[in-house]
């Protein structure tokens, strides 16, 4: 790490995590599916952690890294799968031509903040940190000089908003029970009279070659029970077809026939020549 | 190149956050926008502790990192309790204080 300009190597770095970093800050606000912008937003963070360490800042980079890809976007994933993962944006606008309005005003936002900016910047040359960081012995040990001397009050007013963002989720997300937990008797009891299935859902298909949940059980008479794959995967389509040749094997195996071929009696112990192993 | 490079990439990915949040309709989508815009100011933060240098610039980013973590909280509390009244995180659902 230089003392005034960077290297040839932090040049490199730069070019190569800016571009990552711009790339997955489009993928966020190009991808339909919320659980992809969280994993490029997550993407764009752990470069911009790479950008930080290139600048100096190792402490901040391993916090960026550990608070916000570790902590905060895998808070966000863990509540989208609260709130339900296939909730993409609807292409319906409240507001007719919003989308076209807000992109303009966001655009001529940037360049203005580029020309602004980049106007008062250019040429400023960079004192670069090392003698800061060298004065109390490394970065971590001059931010916590910094910390718990001068900002020691404004160290102090942050546990209190931390403690109290944690008592306001608390709150938020309280929920309130208004009637009485209903016994296991009376969830029955409701079931049998409003005929729905009464009984708990039939557990989806196991076969030798497959055991996911996204395999349907099969009916007495062959035919597929859908009701036996989670709801979500039926929402999307995602059932497992049925090998139906397979299928006809086995029903046929278990009907007394040979298909195996011109081995007549195969021995039952033999795990590899067994005739009842579904295929 | 020169560490103004790291205050024009902050600028663009504040630029490209300010779209999402003007943008996208899910709320979560718009939250992690709103997160994108304040990574993009820690990172001018850090280059502008790098060009003055002194360490102030990356306490107040370390400062933000800790702001950003409690409202992400609270926020994202808020989310989850709109999804249990209304059934959905868009953001054009919730107009209760409308009428």
């Amino acid at each position: 790490m230089t003392e005034t300009e960077p290297s040839t190597a932090e040049a490199i770095v730069f070019w190569v995590c800016a571009i990552f970093s711009v790339a997955g800050a489009l993928g966020l606000i190009l991808s339909r599916r919320a659980v992809h912008s969280a994993l490029w937003v997550a993407f764009t963070m752990i470069n911009l952690a790479v950008l930080y360490l290139a600048n100096a800042a190792p402490f901040l980079g391993m916090v960026q890294i550990i608070v916000y890809t570790g902590a905060v976007m895998m808070l966000f994933l863990f509540v989208l799968m609260v709130v339900g993962v296939d909730s993409s944006d609807s292409l319906v606008e409240t507001l007719r031509g919003q989308r076209v309005v807000g992109i303009l005003l966001a655009v001529g936002f940037g360049i203005l903040l580029i020309v602004g900016v980049g106007g008062a910047l250019s040429g400023m040359p960079a004192v670069g940190l090392d003698a800061a960081n060298a004065e109390y012995g490394g970065n971590v040990e001059g931010i916590a000089r910094l910390l718990f001397s001068e900002y020691l009050l404004a160290f102090e007013v942050v546990a209190a908003l931390l403690i109290s963002a944690a008592l306001g989720a608390l709150v938020l997300a309280h929920r309130e029970r208004w009637a009485p937990k209903r016994t296991q008797r009376e969830i029955s009891e409701e079931r049998i009279r409003e005929g729905i299935h009464p009984t708990p859902l039939p557990a989806p298909g196991v076969y030798a070659r497959h055991n996911a949940v996204d395999t349907p059980g099969l009916l007495p008479d062959g035919s597929v029970a859908e009701i036996s794959v989670p709801g979500p995967l039926r929402a999307r389509g995602d059932l497992r077809p049925v090998d139906t040749a397979a299928l006809a094997e086995t029903i046929a195996l278990s009907e007394g026939e040979n298909v195996l071929g011109p081995q007549d009696h195969p021995v039952a112990d033999d795990p590899g020549t067994s005739p009842g192993e579904p295929k | 190149m020169s560490p103004d490079h790291y205050i024009l990439l902050s600028v663009v990915l504040f630029t490209i956050g300010t779209i999402g949040v003007l943008v996208r309709r899910n709320a979560i989508v718009v939250f992690m926008s709103i997160e994108l815009m304040l990574n993009s100011a820690n990172l001018a933060f850090v280059a502008f502790a790098r060009m003055h240098g002194n360490l102030d610039g990356q306490v107040i980013a370390f400062f933000v990192m800790v702001v950003a973590a409690a409202e992400v909280v609270v926020g994202l509390a808020i989310i989850v309790a709109l999804y249990r009244s209304r059934r959905s995180a868009s953001i054009d659902e919730p107009n209760l204080l409308k009428y």
